[in-house]
């Protein structure tokens, strides 16, 4: 038996989300199982059913490096620069 | 060829009841199968032939008094489905041989000319895939998993075996044949057809039993509404 | 700031903690304890409605109750895998659940001898029960929260249809009104004990709030439950089996009877009516299917040798 993790798709043009985790010994199984557990409620278009000891996470520890650099890097952003009047399509 | 078991000119009467009783005989496993996600599997196997059975009853008259008020000799059901529960391997394969016979049997009432029988069969074809992909899975598993189940699918094989005539017909047979045999248990030869009991007039062994549980709250207040 | 400081900070904010991040032991234990005693509760409360789930009288009844026994197994699912999150396997808390050393909510020991009980379970159990997990949809541990609110999005339906089979009843015969009247008597008390013990006697709560996995005090959702589900006891026309309730005009509340702490605390240690035969029914499906589960774990493994040697 192995750990699943869950991702549906509600519909076209959404990502998958992730909803949850079961237990199943093969894929198809997973799968089965995921649709079963997971979309009775016509909540999916699609599910992707991935081991759980796949799933490579970033570490919490490293939160300060990997993502407040970013926080400060406001020239990524749109709005951080003037339109000059006049000026259309920028 | 009895009318049972060609699935070309099915008698709704016999799919309904079939697939009455089975979804019945799976709801016993509620609460009782080998894991949680196995749980709401057969659950979601039981309403959709819980389903299917009503839309069929609907054609033949009052669902309620249809499932309620029928004694175990107006039923029409092949004996296989009332069958107690045995173990899940059992359980996998009585539904395996169920699920193949309905593949073959809703497309035919797909032609049919009542409107509301087509309905129930057109949303029939694309459930029973799914559970033919469950019960097919299950089965491979544990004929090919270790001794134990492999011994534990022979013994299912050789009580059901007997009593699946109600669905044979060549194609039927074919098709079990090779799933029995990507299981690694060997298909027995096919049984003569009007050996033995016949599904839709034959006694019903174990029905009485059934019925008597399933009916006894609604027996005892009859006229009642719920 | 030390780790723990900058953790009650984080909760306090209404920040959502995360299955990876530093937490203290005591809170790991506690959700893990919390949320695995839910999910079992979701995993034997199977078992009282499943006893009428062959016996259903009508098949509109049957089909709805087997959907809503099915979203159960299905909420005990959701919940071992937010726990599985903290570090402990599904396969040690069925443990401990079948050893008898883990707990469930009592109300599931409880036998369920009429349908009307079925009624009577999704009303006021599931009643109290979603009275209990509307407030958790915002705890602090994400995994739980997220759980939560899916478990809620389903459960009302529970409700309804439990309220909906009363109704039915007690608009039917004489015999049918009494059976639902019955079921009330025998369930009023036992719902209000889920709410757990008095605010003054729940030495663990005060810990509870602080870390948000607690949102409200017992006392306080066992008041709202009593407003909310009186009005609906009289719409149905039905008696509750408590000669002191009455409303108090000047707070706005229906105050109620003192609750019996010495039947709450026998069936909350083991010595209910059916809990001997609940432990048992999971012990049998267990034990029925580890042979199962050994065949497909064998299969798979056939299955990827074959496919590598290929």
């Amino acid at each position: 038996m192995q750990l699943w993790e869950v991702f549906v798709r509600a519909r076209a043009g959404l990502h998958h989300q992730h909803v949850g985790s079961l237990h199943a010994v093969d894929a198809e199984m997973a799968l089965e199982n995921a649709r079963d557990v997971f979309t009775r409620r016509g909540e999916a278009a699609s599910i992707w059913v991935v081991p759980s000891a796949q799933i490579v996470a970033s570490d919490p520890d490293d939160a300060g490096e990997l993502f407040e650099p970013a926080m400060d890097k406001v020239y990524r952003h749109p709005t951080f620069y003037e339109v000059p009047d006049g000026v259309a399509n920028l | 060829m009895s009318p049972t078991s060609d699935p070309a000119a099915p008698d709704i009467r016999v799919v309904a009841d079939a697939s009455f009783i089975a979804s019945h005989r799976l709801t016993e496993w509620v609460s009782s199968a080998p894991t949680m996600e196995e749980d709401v599997a057969i659950a979601n196997i039981a309403l959709d032939l819980l389903g299917q059975a009503r839309g069929l009853f609907g054609v033949l008259g009052d669902e309620d008094q249809l499932a309620y008020f029928r004694d175990a000799s107006d039923w029409h059901n092949p004996v296989i489905c009332e069958l107690p529960n045995g173990d899940f391997g059992h359980t996998m394969l009585r539904q395996l041989f169920l699920d193949v016979w309905l593949s073959q049997v809703w497309p035919a009432l797909a032609d049919s000319d009542d409107e509301t029988v087509r309905g129930v069969a057109e949303k029939a074809i694309k459930e029973n895939a799914y559970h033919l992909r469950h019960s097919s899975a299950w089965v491979v598993r544990l004929g090919d998993g270790t001794d134990e189940s492999h011994q534990r699918m022979l013994a299912a094989l050789d009580e059901l075996w007997p009593h699946s005539e109600a669905f044979a017909s060549d194609a039927w047979y074919a098709a079990i044949s090779q799933l029995l045999t990507d299981a690694t248990l060997p298909p027995p030869p096919p049984r003569t057809r009007f050996d033995g009991e016949r599904g839709n007039d034959a006694q019903h062994p174990w029905l009485p039993e059934l019925l008597d549980h399933m009916q006894s709250l609604a027996r005892a207040h009859p006229g009642a509404t719920w | 700031m030390d780790l723990a400081d900058g953790f009650d900070a984080r909760v306090a904010a209404e920040d959502k903690v995360e299955p990876k991040d530093w937490m203290p032991e005591a809170y790991r234990k506690t959700l893990v304890r919390q949320i695995s005693q839910h999910a079992h509760s979701e995993i034997i409360g199977m078992q009282p409605e499943g006893n009428w789930l062959t016996r259903a009288p009508s098949l509109r009844r049957k089909a709805i109750l087997l959907a809503k026994v099915q979203d159960e197994a299905g909420h005990g699912l959701y919940l071992y895998a937010a726990a599985e999150t903290l570090g402990t396997s599904r396969d040690e808390m069925v443990d401990q659940l079948l050893a008898g050393t883990a707990k469930y909510s009592s109300i599931f020991n409880y036998p369920t001898p009429t349908w009307a009980d079925i009624g009577a379970i999704g009303w006021l159990v599931d009643g109290a029960a979603i009275m209990n997990q509307v407030p958790l949809c915002r705890c602090s541990y994400g995994p739980y929260a997220r759980a939560m609110k899916r478990i809620c999005k389903e459960e009302s339906f529970h409700q309804r249809q439990g309220f909906d089979i009363l109704v039915t009843l007690c608009r039917g015969t004489a015999e049918q009104k009494a059976m639902a009247q019955d079921a009330l008597d025998r369930w009023w008390w036992p719902s209000l004990m889920m709410f757990g013990p008095n605010d003054d006697a729940s030495p663990n709560s005060a810990q509870s709030m602080k870390w948000r996995i607690k949102r409200f005090s017992n006392d306080d959702l066992r008041q709202r439950f009593v407003d909310a589900t009186v009005p609906q006891a009289h719409f149905l026309g039905l008696q509750i089996p408590d000669d002191d309730l009455r409303y108090d005009e000047t707070t706005g509340h229906w105050q109620f009877g003192e609750i019996d702490w010495d039947e709450f605390r026998r069936v909350l240690s083991g010595h209910g009516p059916m809990n001997a035969e609940r432990l048992a029914h999971r012990r049998r499906a267990h034990d029925d299917g580890e042979w199962v589960i050994a065949g497909a774990e064998a299969h798979a493994a056939k299955r990827a040798r074959r496919t590598t040697a290929a």
